[in-house]
C-alpha cells in the first residue's frame, strides 16, 4: 500500500505539464564588515533577550562564576568529554562557592530525571555565530549533546569573538554545510518565548528563560 | 447565485461578536505593523520577495525529481520516508509505526498538517493520547477547538479566557491573570509530558533534497523537544514543502518570520538530518518523515493553479486581509483559513465543500502584496469562481447550481455587446432606476442609502455637450 | 516609467458606473481635458470593460463585452479612464485574458493605451491647476485597484496638493479596502456592511468635510454609507473635484 501511494504520487505529478523555467534572480543578503559584526550580533541578541558578556578567554571560568553569582544556581550542567567542560572542571575544582558540576555523561534515558529537574543551568560551545540575525550556531554531537542548549532554565554558551559570521548565507556557503550534515544543527537567537496569550511575550515556555552568551576575546 | 452560505452565515455570527472583533483587530494590527517595521527598504523587500518567489517556484517545477532525492538523501541519513496519498492513508502509516513502539503518549510540535489529517482524533480512538505543547496549541486543545490562525492559534481568546481555561484543567492551578505565572503553568505541565512521552511529532517548514534535512522554525522550545527527548520523532509534511538546496534555505529565513509576526528570526532554527548516531547521547533512535499528498498533486497539475503550492505558511495573507481580520479563522471552518485558506481549500476539499470561499473577497489584493512567494492570490481566487461556473475537472467536485445567476449573465453580455441595447439599457437605468422597489437593494441597503440614478446617461451627456464619436 | 508626448486626441472611457450613477463626473474629467486643450472623442458604442463578469467567474462573457470594447476604441489614441479599477482591468487583465486568440494582438495594443485620469494629468498633461474655492478638508480614498493594480497613489494627491485652498487630511487604516469589490457588497452583504461602516467612521473621524476618490464604486460604497447614518461629508470623484475647483 505505501509503495502503491509513492509511485501514484509521482506519477500524478509527472503527468503534470511542464513548468516554465525558473529565472533565479541576483540576491545577496547584505554585508556586515568584520569590525562591525560583534555589535550587530550583540545588539540583536541583546533585543531578544539575549544577554551578552564579552570575557578574557583565559579568566572565563572566573568570570563566569561572577557573571552567575546571585543567580541561585546550585548545579550546572556540563559535557565532561568537551574542551570547554574540562577547562571548567579544572578551573572551579574545589571552588566552594562555585556549582555544582554535573556531567552530561551517560545517554538520555540513564539521565532523564536529572536532565529534566535536576539542574539550574547548562554550559555549551557554539560552532560560531550569525550577526545579521543575532544568532548562535550550534553542532550538538557526541561531545556536546543536543538536550543541554535545551533542557535547563539558564543556557550558557561561548562564542569564540572570531568565529562571528555575518549572513548565514555567507556561513553556510564559507563552511559547505552541504557536504555534511550533522544529526542536528541549531540556529539560537534567544531564550525561550512566546506571544500566544494576547500577544503578551513572556520568556521560558519551554526552553531556556535566560541565554547568557560568553564572548572570547 | 450563490444562496447564503456556509461561510456568509458563520460570518455574520463573528462579526456581531464585538469581543471577538476586537481581538482579531487588535492582533492583525500589530502583526502588520510588526512586519512593515522589519522591512524598511521597500526595493530590498521586493528583491527577496522575488528570490522567494523564484525558490520555491523552481522547487515545484522538479517537485517529483526533488522529491525522490530527499527520499534518498533521508534515507541515507537514517530517516524513514513514508508516501501517503490520503489523509487516511497518512493516520494508518502514524498508528503503524506507533503501534510498533506501544507509544500510548505522543507529544506534539505544531504542524498544521497534522490538523488535516485530524491525527488527534485519529489517536484517541486507538487509545493514544496526542498532547500539543506549543502553547497556543495547547490553549486550544484544553478548550476543545480548533485553531483560528495558522501562526497563532489562540489569536481569539482573551486573557482572562484562557485564565480560566488553566485554572479549570490543571490540578493546583489557582486563577491568576499573570502572563508570566500562566507560562510558567504550562512549561510545569508540558515537562512532564515531554519527559513521559513515548513518541514526538512535528511539522517540518522545509525539507531539503539536497541534504536529507528537515527545517523546522519555532520560538517556544517545544518542537526542539518533542524532536529531541522522545526516542521515536515522527515529521508530518505536505509534499509542496521540499526545496532544492541548502543555500535555499537563507532566504527563506529571511522571509517567513519577518513575514509571520514581525521578527527578524525565531528563537530556534532546528535543522534535523538524523536519528541519533553512535555516540551521540540524546536524540531520537528513530526519526520517520510522511509525505502526505491529500490533493496537492491535482494542485500541481493545473498550471494556473499551482502557484497555491509555493505557500510557506507564514500567515502574512490573513494578518493583511479585511475580511479574515473581521470574521477571525473559525468563520472559515477549514484547516487554512485566510486568504491561502480561500484557495487552497477548495481545491483540497472541492468545490462543492469549500467553493464558496473563494468568493469571499473583494479581489483587493492585500494578501498578494504582502505575501513572501508572491502568489497570485486574487488571480487564482477568479480561476476557482471560473471553475465552479465553468467546471474543467481541474479542481475536485465542481457542480455548477447557479442557473439564475448564469442567466443574470447572459443577459449582461446581450446588453453590453450591443450598443443600441447599452442605450436602451441607460435610458432605462436613468429614467426609471430610482422608481425601482427597495426591497431590490436590500442587501446595498443595510447600511447605505440605494444609488441615485443621475437623470441621463453619460453617453447622453457627453453627445450633447459635443464630445463626438471621432 | 511609462512616458507619452501631450496627444492631441484622447478617447475617453466613461465606465458603466459614471454612466449611471456619475455622469457629472465623467463630463467633468472630459471638459478638464478640453480646457488643456485636448480633443476628447467619447465613442458611442462603448459600454462596459467587462470586469463584473470576469470577477464572478464569467470568462468568456468577459471576454465578449471586452472585444467591443477594442471594436469602439479602435483608433490609436490614448484612453484617459477615470477610474482605477477599470484602468486596471483593461491595462493588466485584457492582455491575459485574450492570450492565444485572433484579439491578443489588437488586445495588447489596446491595453498600451489605457492611462488612468490622474496619472494622466500629472506625468502627460504636467498639469498646473489654480484653486478658485473656499478652504475645505478632503479625505482621499485609493480605491485597492488603483493601489495595488494600477499603484497610482501619489498623482491624486499631487493633483489636489495643487490646489492651495484644499487641506488632504490623513485617516484611519487608508490602505484597507472599503468593502465594495463589485458584487462582493451584494453576496456577501454582512462583511461588506461591516467594512463600509469601518471606513465610513474613519474618514468621519479624520474631520474630512469631503471624500475625494478616483473610483465610482468606492464613492457609492463610503458615500451610501455615510449619506445613510447622516454625515454631512461629500463624497465626489477626483474628477468633478478638481474641475470644480479649478475652473472659475
Amino acid at each position: 500500500m505505501v509503495k502503491n501511494a509513492r509511485s501514484s504520487i509521482l506519477a500524478r505529478l509527472r503527468m503534470a505539464p511542464e513548468s516554465v523555467g525558473v529565472i533565479q534572480p541576483d540576491w545577496r543578503p547584505a554585508v556586515i564588515a568584520e569590525p562591525e559584526r560583534q555589535n550587530r550580533f550583540t545588539t540583536m541578541i541583546e533585543a531578544a533577550h539575549g544577554e551578552v558578556h564579552p570575557v578574557e578567554s583565559q579568566v572565563w571560568p572566573q568570570r563566569l562564576l561572577s557573571i552567575l553569582a546571585n543567580r541561585g544556581i546550585r548545579r550546572l550542567l556540563i559535557a565532561p568529554a568537551h574542551p570547554l567542560g574540562r577547562a571548567l572542571a579544572e578551573a572551579w575544582a574545589g571552588n566552594p562557592d562555585a556549582p555544582e558540576l554535573v556531567p552530561y555523561d551517560r545517554c538520555v534515558e540513564e539521565m532523564k530525571d536529572t536532565l529534566v529537574h535536576g539542574i539550574d543551568a547548562a554550559l555549551t560551545g557554539t560552532a560560531g555565530a550569525i550577526a545579521e540575525t543575532g544568532s548562535l550556531v550550534l553542532r550538538p554531537g557526541a561531545d556536546e549533546p543536543r538536550l543541554m542548549s535545551l533542557l535547563a532554565p539558564i543556557h550558557i554558551a561561548v562564542l569564540e569573538a572570531n568565529a562571528i559570521h555575518d549572513t548565514l548565507t555567507s556561513m553556510m556557503a564559507s563552511q559547505h554545510w552541504n557536504r555534511a550534515m550533522p544529526t542536528n544543527l541549531l540556529l539560537i537567537s534567544g531564550p525561550s518565548k512566546t506571544a500566544d496569550i494576547e500577544q503578551t511575550l513572556a520568556y521560558g515556555v519551554h526552553g531556556p528563560k535566560e541565554l547568557i552568551v560568553l564572548i572570547m576575546e | 447565485m450563490n444562496s447564503p452560505t456556509g461561510f456568509a452565515q458563520r460570518a455574520a455570527v463573528a462579526l456581531s461578536d464585538k469581543s471577538l472583533r476586537a481581538n482579531f483587530r487588535r492582533a492583525m494590527d500589530g502583526l502588520m505593523e510588526k512586519r512593515k517595521a522589519q522591512f524598511p527598504d521597500r526595493q530590498a523587500l521586493e528583491a527577496l520577495r522575488d528570490k522567494g518567489a523564484a525558490i520555491r517556484a523552481n522547487a515545484l517545477s522538479k517537485l517529483p525529481d526533488l522529491l525522490e532525492r530527499l527520499e534518498a538523501n533521508c534515507t541515507a541519513n537514517g530517516i524513514q520516508v513514508h508516501w501517503a496519498a490520503t489523509v487516511a492513508e497518512g493516520n494508518a502509516i502514524i498508528s503503524e509505526i506507533l503501534g510498533k513502539h506501544h507509544a500510548r503518549l505522543v507529544i506534539k510540535g505544531k504542524s498544521m498538517v497534522s490538523e488535516e489529517m485530524h491525527l488527534n482524533h485519529h489517536l484517541q480512538q486507538q487509545a493514544i493520547d496526542a498532547i500539543e505543547s506549543d502553547l497556543g496549541e495547547y490553549i486550544i486543545q484544553l478548550a476543545g477547538e480548533t485553531p483560528s490562525h495558522i501562526v497563532m492559534p489562540c489569536i481569539h481568546k482573551n486573557l482572562d479566557q484562557i485564565a480560566r481555561l488553566f485554572a479549570d484543567n490543571i490540578p493546583d492551578q489557582a486563577y491568576t491573570e499573570d502572563v508570566d505565572a500562566l507560562t510558567a503553568a504550562a512549561r510545569r505541565v508540558l515537562r512532564e509530558r515531554f519527559a513521559a512521552a513515548d513518541a514526538g511529532l512535528s511539522g517540518v517548514n522545509f525539507a531539503v533534497a539536497e541534504t536529507g534535512t528537515l527545517v523546522l522554525i519555532e520560538n517556544e522550545g517545544n518542537g526542539r523537544l518533542s524532536t529531541t527527548l522522545p526516542s521515536l520523532h515522527i515529521a508530518v509534511t505536505g509534499i509542496e514543502k521540499v526545496v532544492e538546496s541548502l543555500s535555499d534555505i537563507p532566504p527563506l529565513l529571511a522571509l517567513l518570520p519577518r513575514s509571520a509576526t514581525g521578527q527578524p528570526i525565531t528563537t530556534y532554527v532546528n535543522m534535523i538530518s538524523s536519528p541519533r548516531r553512535p555516540g551521540e547521547k540524546d536524540g531520537p533512535t528513530e526519526v520517520h518523515l510522511v509525505l502526505l499528498d491529500n490533493g496537492r498533486s491535482k494542485v500541481y497539475a493545473d498550471p494556473h493553479l499551482r502557484d497555491t503550492l509555493r505557500c510557506i505558511r507564514c500567515g502574512a495573507c490573513m494578518n493583511h486581509c479585511p475580511v479574515y481580520g473581521r470574521v477571525g479563522g473559525h468563520a472559515y471552518d477549514a484547516v487554512y483559513p485566510g486568504p491561502i485558506g480561500k484557495i487552497l481549500m477548495p481545491q483540497l476539499d472541492g468545490l462543492e465543500a469549500k467553493g464558496d470561499l473563494a468568493h469571499a473577497s473583494t479581489l483587493c489584493g492585500a494578501c498578494a502584496e504582502v505575501c513572501p512567494v508572491k502568489i497570485p492570490i486574487p488571480d487564482i481566487l477568479v480561476h476557482l469562481r471560473e471553475e465552479s461556473v465553468n467546471p474543467t475537472g481541474a479542481v475536485a467536485h465542481s457542480h455548477f447550481s447557479g442557473t439564475l445567476e448564469r442567466t443574470i449573465w447572459s443577459m449582461w453580455t446581450m446588453v453590453n455587446t450591443s450598443p443600441k441595447l447599452y442605450r436602451l439599457f441607460l435610458w432605462g437605468a436613468t429614467r426609471f432606476g430610482n422608481l425601482m422597489p427597495g426591497r431590490l437593494f436590500k442587501r446595498w441597503t443595510l447600511v447605505r442609502t440605494r444609488p441615485q440614478f443621475a437623470r441621463a446617461s453619460l453617453h447622453e451627456q457627453a453627445a450633447s455637450e459635443g464630445f463626438g464619436d471621432g | 516609467m511609462r512616458t507619452l508626448d501631450k496627444p492631441e486626441k484622447v478617447y475617453f472611457f466613461g465606465t458603466c458606473l459614471m454612466d449611471t450613477v456619475y455622469p457629472e463626473a465623467g463630463l467633468a474629467a472630459m471638459r478638464l481635458l478640453k480646457r488643456e486643450g485636448i480633443t476628447v472623442v467619447f465613442p458611442q458604442s462603448q459600454s462596459c470593460c467587462g470586469q463584473p463578469a470576469r470577477n464572478s467567474g464569467y470568462a468568456p462573457d468577459a471576454i465578449e463585452v471586452a472585444t467591443r470594447q477594442l471594436d469602439a476604441f479602435s483608433e490609436n489614441w490614448p484612453i484617459v479612464v477615470a477610474s482605477g479599477s477599470c484602468a486596471g482591468m483593461m491595462r493588466h487583465h485584457y492582455p491575459k485574458m485574450f492570450a492565444g486568440t485572433n484579439d491578443e494582438a489588437r488586445a495588447a495594443a489596446f491595453a498600451d493605451r489605457i492611462y488612468e485620469f490622474s496619472w494622466f494629468l500629472v506625468h502627460v498633461l504636467k498639469i498646473d491647476l489654480r484653486d478658485h474655492g473656499e478652504p475645505i478638508r478632503v479625505a482621499f480614498h485609493t480605491s485597492c485597484s488603483s493601489r495595488r493594480e494600477m499603484q497610482i497613489v501619489d498623482e491624486p494627491l499631487r493633483l489636489l496638493s495643487q490646489l492651495s485652498n484644499v487641506t488632504i487630511v490623513p485617516f484611519a487604516r487608508e490602505t484597507e479596502c472599503c468593502g465594495f469589490g463589485g458584487t462582493f457588497s451584494i453576496k456577501q452583504p454582512d462583511i461588506s456592511s461591516a467594512m463600509a461602516t469601518d471606513k465610513m467612521t474613519a474618514i468621519v473621524e479624520s474631520g474630512a468635510q469631503a471624500v475625494v476618490s478616483g473610483d465610482c464604486g468606492c464613492l457609492m460604497n463610503i458615500g451610501g454609507t455615510l449619506e445613510k447614518a447622516g454625515h454631512p461629508v461629500r463624497p465626489v470623484h477626483l474628477a468633478q473635484f478638481l474641475w470644480e475647483r479649478s475652473h472659475e
